[in-house]
């Protein structure tokens, strides 16, 4: 919408005296230079994923995939460890981000409310902790307690609610859903639960979409909490797989899968290999994001600027 | 219907502030957090005196400072650079590829710089290879893992962290440019005098944010990014925590360290808000 007047202002600023066209020159060029250095990183993977190992590793791969080959994808498919990190994966992002909005609206749904007794306490409790916290020993030492370790409950409860993303929602609650409809639904006789099921989350669909976004992608690529509460790889997440493969180990895993290559293809094909991972993690989040680009700027604007 | 979270709160986050305490005992897991026996502060006094301290202190505060002279400005320089672009495809297709690389996970962007900066087959090195210079291994070399950190974390999220900006400057009174623009301000006065001021207060606000975090670096990608060679200058607090606790099982000591980082956190954050608030008259409360 502001682009709108400003492309208005723009037409009437034509016909007055225009000190403006070198000016947009300049701004289009750097556009296009950082246009160019965000983007080729992304494209070097994607082609180099497709290219012919040994012709990559020598530095002739520049921007289109030579040798064109599928190996890399084939190899991974055959992968095990693979699979069962993007089979948890899923499922601590899908269950993870249930946990994490039922709780988030359960508490963010009553802070908004102006009729809410002690709310300003409610409110330094929760706001209080994302300034200072207990720090990763306490926090380690609790939850192994609890008796978490080592089970999925250690991904799902710990990070239940964002503080943050409780703010943003609350905020969305207050300045989108008029306070007037809820009196009148409250007149009315509908009961407190009744009123968020049925009039404040209908009305909430932008800002749900946010929450299940951030939500989502932050379980997709959390590595950290899986790296200090697990030690059973079967339960590993994808993220901890591909610290192991990308990051740690240089090709060794690759005996595994008993390819019949030699010694050096095999080390050309685990490098190649890496680029396939990298695609292949990442693209649920990239498949995803045009869904709900058009409200994540919305949420964000909300939650900051009145948060 | 507040209940469920609020047990949630006390429980995972007011918790471990209890357990904190342990940084001032000698915590033994038999004896429970309460029967360990109580030493004062031994255990800062043990990280102050020690070997490490001068290394990590200087480069958890090199890198913050680091990244907020070079990281924090960017993304304020992005909105103000598409705020300025007319085409509105062209736009368009900026923010949405700026975005994108934030969704990327740590582990797959340490990952990406790895193969990128591998000195013997990486890219960036064929590519200064080709104008005549020696491939450098970036990522073993403890002078360039300042520079390839804030550097990388600068791409994945300047698209992102500029959203707030643009819809800052969206908010902006269009008649204030109209005004300027009669009075003959030009378009590097127009950002000056009207776009800036305009987001001034959002830019206050993300930065008192910002130092709240000061002492926190975004550990998560340094621990992944480090290794033997390069530790000199990867050190920090928070992987040293890391080392210490979970690693090692040192949990009063690394707790100790862990609070003195929470608290100059805090402090600072403290300190900025009072300054922001008497100078700038923004602030957080």
């Amino acid at each position: 919408m502001v682009t709108e007047r400003r492309s208005a202002a723009s037409v009437r600023a034509r016909s007055a005296i225009d000190d403006g066209r070198w000016f947009d020159a300049g701004v289009n060029a750097v556009a296009a230079v950082i246009l160019l250095i965000v983007l080729y990183p992304l494209l070097f993977v994607l082609s180099a994923s497709f290219s012919d190992p040994r012709q990559v590793m020598n530095g002739e791969m520049w921007l289109w995939p030579v040798g064109f080959t599928l190996d890399a994808y084939r190899e991974v498919f055959n992968y095990g460890a693979v699979w069962v990190g993007y089979k948890n994966t899923l499922f601590y992002s899908f269950a993870g981000t249930i946990v994490n909005i039922f709780l988030t609206t359960l508490a963010a749904y009553p802070l908004s409310r102006r009729d809410l007794p002690g709310r300003n306490v409610f409110m330094f409790v929760v706001t209080f902790t994302m300034f200072f916290n207990g720090g990763l020993i306490p926090t380690y030492l609790l939850v192994r307690d609890l008796g978490m370790v080592n089970t999925v409950w250690a991904l799902l409860v710990p990070n239940a609610i964002a503080t943050y993303n409780l703010i943003v929602m609350r905020t969305y609650f207050q300045s989108n859903i008029p306070w007037e409809v809820q009196e009148a639904a409250h007149i009315d006789g509908c009961s407190n639960v009744r009123m968020l099921t049925h009039i404040i989350l209908p009305l909430s669909k932008p800002i749900i979409a946010v929450m299940v976004l951030f939500y989502a992608v932050g379980h997709w690529n959390a590595f950290f909490n899986a790296l200090i509460y697990l030690r059973n790889d079967a339960l590993y997440p994808l993220q901890l797989v591909l610290r192991e493969i990308l990051i740690i180990s240089q090709s060794s895993y690759l005996d595994e899968g008993g390819s019949s290559f030699g010694m050096t293809e095999k080390l050309l094909l685990a490098e190649s290999i890496k680029y396939a991972l990298i695609i292949i993690a990442s693209i649920p989040v990239l498949i995803m994001y045009p869904f709900v680009q058009k409200h994540f700027v919305k949420g964000v604007m909300i939650g900051s600027i009145k948060g | 219907m507040l209940l469920i979270p609020m047990a949630w709160y006390i429980l995972f986050q007011y918790g471990p502030m209890y357990g904190l305490q342990i940084a001032f005992r000698d915590f033994n897991p038999a004896r429970g957090i309460t029967g360990s026996e109580w030493v004062g502060f031994e255990n800062f006094d043990r990280f102050f005196s020690s070997y490490y301290f001068g290394r990590l202190l200087w480069n958890t505060v090199s890198i913050s400072i680091y990244s907020l002279l070079f990281a924090f400005p960017i993304p304020i320089l992005l909105a103000l650079l598409i705020n300025e672009m007319k085409g509105e495809r062209y736009k368009k297709l900026l923010q949405n590829v700026t975005y994108m690389p934030h969704f990327i996970s740590v582990v797959v962007i340490v990952g990406m710089l790895q193969l990128f900066l591998n000195p013997q087959a990486g890219f960036v090195n064929f590519a200064l290879k080709e104008v005549g210079i020696e491939p450098v291994a970036f990522l073993e070399k403890a002078e360039w893992f300042k520079t390839v950190f804030i550097g990388s974390n600068i791409w994945q999220n300047m698209g992102w962290q500029s959203i707030i900006y643009i819809a800052a400057l969206a908010g902006v009174n269009p008649q204030l440019y109209e005004a300027a623009k009669i009075d003959g301000a030009g378009r590097w006065q127009r950002i000056r005098h009207v776009s800036l001021p305009g987001i001034f207060p959002i830019i206050v606000i993300l930065l008192i944010l910002d130092i709240g975090h000061f002492m926190n670096v975004g550990f998560e990608k340094i621990l992944l990014m480090q290794n033997s060679l390069n530790k000199d200058a990867s050190d920090v607090i928070q992987t040293f925590v890391y080392q210490n606790g979970i690693l090692q099982g040192d949990f009063s000591y690394s707790a100790a360290i862990g609070l003195f980082n929470s608290v100059i956190n805090f402090a600072l954050l403290v300190l900025i808000n009072r300054y922001a608030r008497k100078k700038a008259e923004t602030s957080l409360w």
